[in-house]
């Protein structure tokens, strides 16, 4: 039993008292900065950087306060509403908006600011010199507003309004520089992508409606164990492919490495630390439902396994150093998924690697900003090699990074992979070989592709000319400026300790608990010390393979042909051709056969329709001749029609 | 009572008057006859501000009171003649905000002397060396503030009217200033009061059958108390039965005249046009606001008991003002005009809402028509500042292209356009939403029929109104001389209210809709 439905069962969960019950303005802080410099225009160009990242800032200290306040309460009193107005009250239906600030929230407005603020600070830097940085940082805020509304919303149905205003949020960014084709193109598939989950999305909200009465979490959440299994197992999976779209999980994964278009800062904030991470919240937010719908959760399970692998495996053959960080983002989410698909016992650690792949994947994403800030924006990694020596502070952070995705101990990637590689191996049957087997040896693949990342852009040769030799094509690698190397260093603190010091005495675990349940002790089939070793050696194996090939041995400058999976890879495993295949084309063929019946049939009868009122309209205009006696007899004739007509009718 | 009462004419009694329940209006009056005074003496330069400033303080001051002492005074005052209760009370709060909001547009000058809305000598024959001389002096018409405020003050008492005598001295009352303030357009005089003569005339014309049908009633039930007649048609016990429909359906002629329904409505397109554009803002909210005030109380507290009888004489011209009004919009080539049609339409989308008999149909015409006089006001405030040559560019093909001209000015029309036509998030949806809404539930068949015809009529209003955005927006503008002018700080304000309002009423309903159910309820 857990503590929501418990509330729920009692009554309430306990009306916000004290700071909480200003939560709103954790969201309208930053909403009022979009607001201020979307309005402001050309006005603002001066300071409105600065005053986006200050309220950014602001929301962070407000969202601190909130986590000492609530720290400060006893384990079954943290969780706090905050009421809002009678939104939709059309009905029986009565929608009234609040604010749900709990562990599993707050941990996560604690994420999004945090992080957040700091990109704000590094695009300080980063956009300094572009000519549409108020635009740019107003959608950031617009994002940070948007995001904090999905993690604090009370019901399904304002959780979808952040949905959407972070979907907006990400169009608007990934095509940011829309006068590149390709870019704008970029933008308009995720933006595709994303309605496909929404509409499971909403039809998934619509079935909680026609259920429950209700969309908001307490009622709904309340209800699911005795709702079901076949309906809560419908509503599981609908949900599941709102959180596919969102996460950029399989099948829906295809848009995410096109949306590194988008400005860096946004890669790092919004398509690995932040938004991406949504629909994970999704699922364990409703773990009540999954709990009823084991085939549901299990789909979970497998949607989280096999992207993970899938993203790795693209990984390794990307040169683009952004889209391989996209593909291992994917991958990372997949583990997550595969946590939050195995039930009590992954919930916990599914938010944990979030929480700690939000700093060292954001981490390494500002530090790919930066190495492109050096290297004239290429984002090849073929024609890098050897920037160790000119860009420390980005070596150093970046390598925290690596070492902490990779899952080498102590760093943060360590405690929370590790712990979903062992939940993985929990159960019966067949299920914790394949699971535990592919996040096993995921992290193996991990450990070579990112190892590859790392060294063929910081270590090796330098595949690059200097400027002094090439004017033309020659760059000149130099650290950032310190607004941009700050964040980073921050980061890479957090990639370093996070880990530690929230897995110390399972102390993150136990935060969520009220919230996702606790769970037995409970064995993997395999000794703990066994996998950890295994997966540790994988870990090793992988990367000293990759120091072999791409440290030691030369890189060649153009890609060479490699094997059919390293061609298959490169194409991200074909995803594109088979999406336009499969749904494209019949799509485009029906889309046609539409046109045509609706040129010829519908707008026929519209057009002749129009025509005919166009026509008396015509012909009743005649009648306002503009006399007062022919009006005057007009009104006449009303009056000895109505009076006549209801004599002859009593 | 005893039976010497009843027999012998009593003693004169003063009627008692509960001073605090009429204080709103009794302000507007004497801020009107303060008005000429100053019309009388205050110099010439400065009158228009003392108008102005007089104008809005009393109003203000009138809400105020409204709000603060009014609200606890809901009784029937002044011998039974005029019932301030909930319906009123709202209706009159809501009449003065447009008032204030009407005041604020009619006051705009543009800084200058010659741009402003009215004539600079009324009683000038148009085109002649007075008229130039007048305009050469910079004369005012200031005048229109005191008319404007008599006809506020009629039209407070219309909605309380209690009594058909009341009822027909208001309607007079806010009938003749109007007559007055449409003949004074500065612009194309001839035909500003052509208009107003053929709205005179016609005025005149239905206020006799106005009478007439009061006169049919009184011989009814002896009285021209609406408690009273109410109470004859209840106890069936009327002299005269025959009396009865023809006097109803006489009284509520005279009354749809005002709101301009089919076939009562030749007036409007004329009137609306020939009037100075900000008087035709406001006579367009508040006169219908006032007479759909003046129709409920009449349907609702005087003769409902014979509804069966008459509703459905109404309802057709409920379903004719429907059609007539959105299948002539589709053929204006002129702005003015084509508000004047959509205002026709509007109309019969109010009417149903009265038909529903039921007090979710009060609250549903009283929604409607604080959306639809908030967004009318702010429509023609807009009008008046498109300008081609000085003069105003009412002909449709010169507002090809505004929206790249003037994106904020033709962006806030497109809104308003929007809430005309229903769309929802626009006030518009809701008050549609809300007046047929009874009329399914509470009218019956021929209330499913109204709305039927109302939502298709809906239809071809919406397609005038997106035709006008696309003329606006994806249209090349025909010439260069068509530009908006930049409004005053009072006509930004009326503007902003408007649009504001607009998107309030349509995204969160909830606060007014609340407000007008819960005083819903007439004092029998």
């Amino acid at each position: 039993m857990n503590s929501l439905a418990l509330f729920a069962a009692e009554g309430e969960v306990a009306a916000a008292t004290g700071l909480t019950a200003y939560a709103w303005l954790l969201i309208a802080l930053p909403l009022l900065g979009a607001a201020i410099l979307l309005l402001g225009g050309k006005a603002t160009n001066a300071w409105g950087h600065f005053l986006a990242t200050a309220l950014s800032w602001a929301s962070f200290v407000l969202g601190f306060l909130m986590l000492i306040a609530m720290i400060g309460r006893g384990h079954e009193e943290r969780a706090m509403h905050v009421g809002g107005w009678n939104w939709v009250p059309a009905g029986q239906f009565q929608l009234e908006t609040g604010l749900l600030i709990d562990q599993l929230s707050i941990a996560f407005v604690m994420l999004i600011t945090f992080v957040g603020s700091l990109i704000h600070v590094y695009s300080i830097g980063y956009m300094e010199h572009d000519s549409d940085r108020r635009r740019f940082f107003a959608y950031l805020n617009l994002f940070v507003a948007s995001m904090l509304l999905l993690v604090l919303a009370d019901s399904y149905l304002l959780l979808f309004v952040g949905w959407e205003g972070v979907g907006l949020a990400s169009y608007l960014l990934i095509g940011f520089w829309n006068h590149n084709p390709a870019y704008a193109t970029a933008a308009n598939k995720a933006f595709f992508v994303n309605r496909v989950g929404d509409v499971g999305m909403s039809i998934a909200i619509m079935f909680m409606f026609f259920t429950f009465g209700s969309v908001d979490f307490a009622t709904v959440h309340a209800g699911a164990a005795e709702a079901g299994s076949t309906a809560m197992t419908a509503l599981g999976l609908l949900l599941l492919v709102g959180a596919c779209a969102k996460s950029a999980q399989f099948p829906l994964q295809s848009w995410l490495g096109d949306a590194m278009a988008g400005p860096t800062p946004v890669s790092a904030l919004i398509h690995a630390a932040t938004m991406v991470t949504a629909g994970v919240y999704l699922v364990v937010r409703s773990h009540d439902i999954f709990n009823a719908a084991p085939n549901a959760q299990l789909a979970v399970a497998i949607v989280g396994a096999i992207t993970l692998l899938y993203g790795a495996i693209v990984g390794c053959a990307k040169d683009d150093i952004k889209k391989a960080l996209a593909a291992s983002t994917m991958s990372q989410i997949g583990y997550m998924m595969l946590a939050a698909g195995l039930g009590p016992v992954g919930y916990a650690f599914a938010i944990f690697h979030l929480i700690t792949h939000g700093f060292f994947k954001a981490g390494m994403f500002l530090g790919a900003g930066s190495v492109m800030h050096g290297m004239k924006d290429r984002v090849d990694m073929r024609g890098f090699g050897g920037l160790s020596g000119y860009m420390k502070i980005t070596w150093v952070t970046f390598g925290l990074g690596w070492l902490a995705i990779l899952g080498v101990p102590p760093f943060s990637g360590f405690w929370s992979k590790d712990k979903i590689i062992e939940s993985a191996f929990i159960g019966e049957g067949w299920r914790p070989w394949v699971f535990g087997g592919a996040a096993m040896i995921g992290a193996g693949i991990t450990a070579f592709y990112m190892s590859r990342l790392f060294f063929m852009t910081f270590h090796g040769k330098k595949r690059w000319v200097d400027e002094h030799e090439d004017a033309e094509r020659g760059v000149h690698p130099h650290e950032s400026p310190l607004t941009m190397t700050v964040p980073m260093m921050v980061l890479a603190v957090g990639s370093g300790l996070l880990g530690l010091v929230l897995s110390w005495g399972g102390m993150f675990s136990h935060w969520l608990e009220p919230i996702v349940g606790g769970h037995g002790e409970e064995h993997p089939v395999l000794p703990i010390p066994v996998i950890m070793v295994l997966t540790l050696l994988l870990v090793a194996g992988g990367a000293a393979y990759a120091w072999m090939l791409y440290w030691r041995d030369d890189v060649p400058e153009t890609a060479p042909r490699g094997s059919l999976l390293t061609q298959a890879a490169r194409a991200d495993l074909y995803q594109d051709a088979i999406n336009e295949g499969l749904f494209m084309r019949p799509g485009t063929h029906l889309t046609r056969a539409l046109v045509f019946t609706d040129g010829k049939g519908v707008d026929g009868v519209v057009g002749s329709l129009a025509a005919s009122v166009g026509g008396l309209s015509s012909r009743l205009r005649r009648l306002q001749t503009g006399y007062a006696r022919s009006y005057a007899l007009t009104m006449l004739t009303g009056v000895v029609a109505v009076l006549g007509a209801l004599w002859v009718m009593n | 009572m005893t039976a010497a009462l009843t027999t012998l004419p009593t003693a004169f009694e003063a009627v008692k008057v509960d001073y605090s329940a009429v204080a709103p209006m009794l302000v507007v009056v004497a801020a009107a006859l303060i008005g000429v005074l100053v019309e009388a003496f205050a110099p010439r330069t400065q009158r228009h501000a003392i108008q102005v400033g007089l104008a809005l303080v009393a109003l203000v001051a009138s809400f105020a009171v409204l709000v603060l002492v009014s609200v606890d005074h809901r009784t029937v005052t002044v011998g039974g003649s005029l019932a301030i209760d909930g319906p009123a009370l709202f209706l009159q709060g809501t009449l003065l905000i447009f008032a204030i909001l009407g005041v604020l547009t009619m006051s705009e000058r543009f800084g200058g002397r010659s741009a402003d809305a009215f004539t600079p000598m009324g009683a000038a024959t148009p085109g002649s060396p007075a008229e130039s001389a007048a305009d050469r002096a910079g004369f005012a018409t200031s005048e229109a503030f005191p008319l404007t405020m008599f006809a506020v003050f009629g039209m407070l008492m219309f909605v309380a009217a209690n009594d058909l005598i009341t009822m027909f001295v208001a309607l007079e009352v806010l009938s003749l200033p109007l007559y007055v303030l449409t003949g004074l357009a500065r612009r194309r005089r001839l035909l500003s009061q052509e208009a107003s003569l053929k709205y005179f005339l016609l005025g005149a014309f239905s206020s006799a059958f106005f009478l007439f049908g009061a006169a049919l009633l009184y011989g009814y039930a002896g009285s021209s108390d609406l408690v009273r007649i109410a109470q004859a048609i209840s106890t069936a016990d009327g002299a005269y039965e025959g009396l009865l429909l023809p006097g109803v359906v006489l009284v509520l002629i005279g009354l749809l005249f005002k709101v301009g329904a089919v076939p009562f409505h030749s007036w409007t397109p004329d009137a609306y046009q020939g009037a100075p554009t900000p008087v035709t803002g406001f006579m367009a909210a508040a006169t219908k606001l006032a007479a759909f005030g003046a129709i409920l109380r009449l349907a609702y507290v005087g003769v409902e008991g014979s509804r069966l009888e008459w509703r459905l004489g109404v309802a057709a011209i409920a379903v004719l003002t429907m059609v007539v009004g959105a299948v002539l919009s589709v053929t204006q080539t002129d702005i003015k005009r084509l508000l004047a049609y959509s205002s026709i339409a509007h109309a019969g989308f109010i009417l149903v809402g009265v038909l529903a008999f039921d007090v979710t149909g009060v609250t549903g015409v009283m929604f409607y028509l604080a959306a639809y006089g908030l967004a009318t006001i702010a429509a023609f405030a807009i009008v008046f500042l498109v300008r081609s040559g000085g003069s105003e560019a009412t002909h449709l093909s010169q507002w090809a292209g505004l929206g790249r001209k003037h994106p904020v000015i033709a962006g806030i029309f497109a809104l308003l356009l929007l809430a005309f036509a229903g769309i929802p998030l626009t006030s518009g949806f809701t008050a549609k939403f809300a007046a047929f809404a009874p009329a399914i539930s509470h009218g019956g068949l021929a209330g499913i029929i109204m709305v039927v015809v109302g939502v298709l009529a809906s239809a071809v209003t919406a397609f005038v109104y997106f035709r006008l955005i696309v003329l606006m927006y994806f249209t090349e503008p025909t010439g260069d001389d068509v530009v908006a002018l930049t409004p005053s700080i009072a006509s930004t304000i009326a503007i902003t209210v408007g649009a504001l309002g607009t998107v309030i009423l349509g995204v969160i309903p909830g606060p007014i809709l609340d407000l007008a159910g819960r005083v819903s309820q007439f004092i029998q």
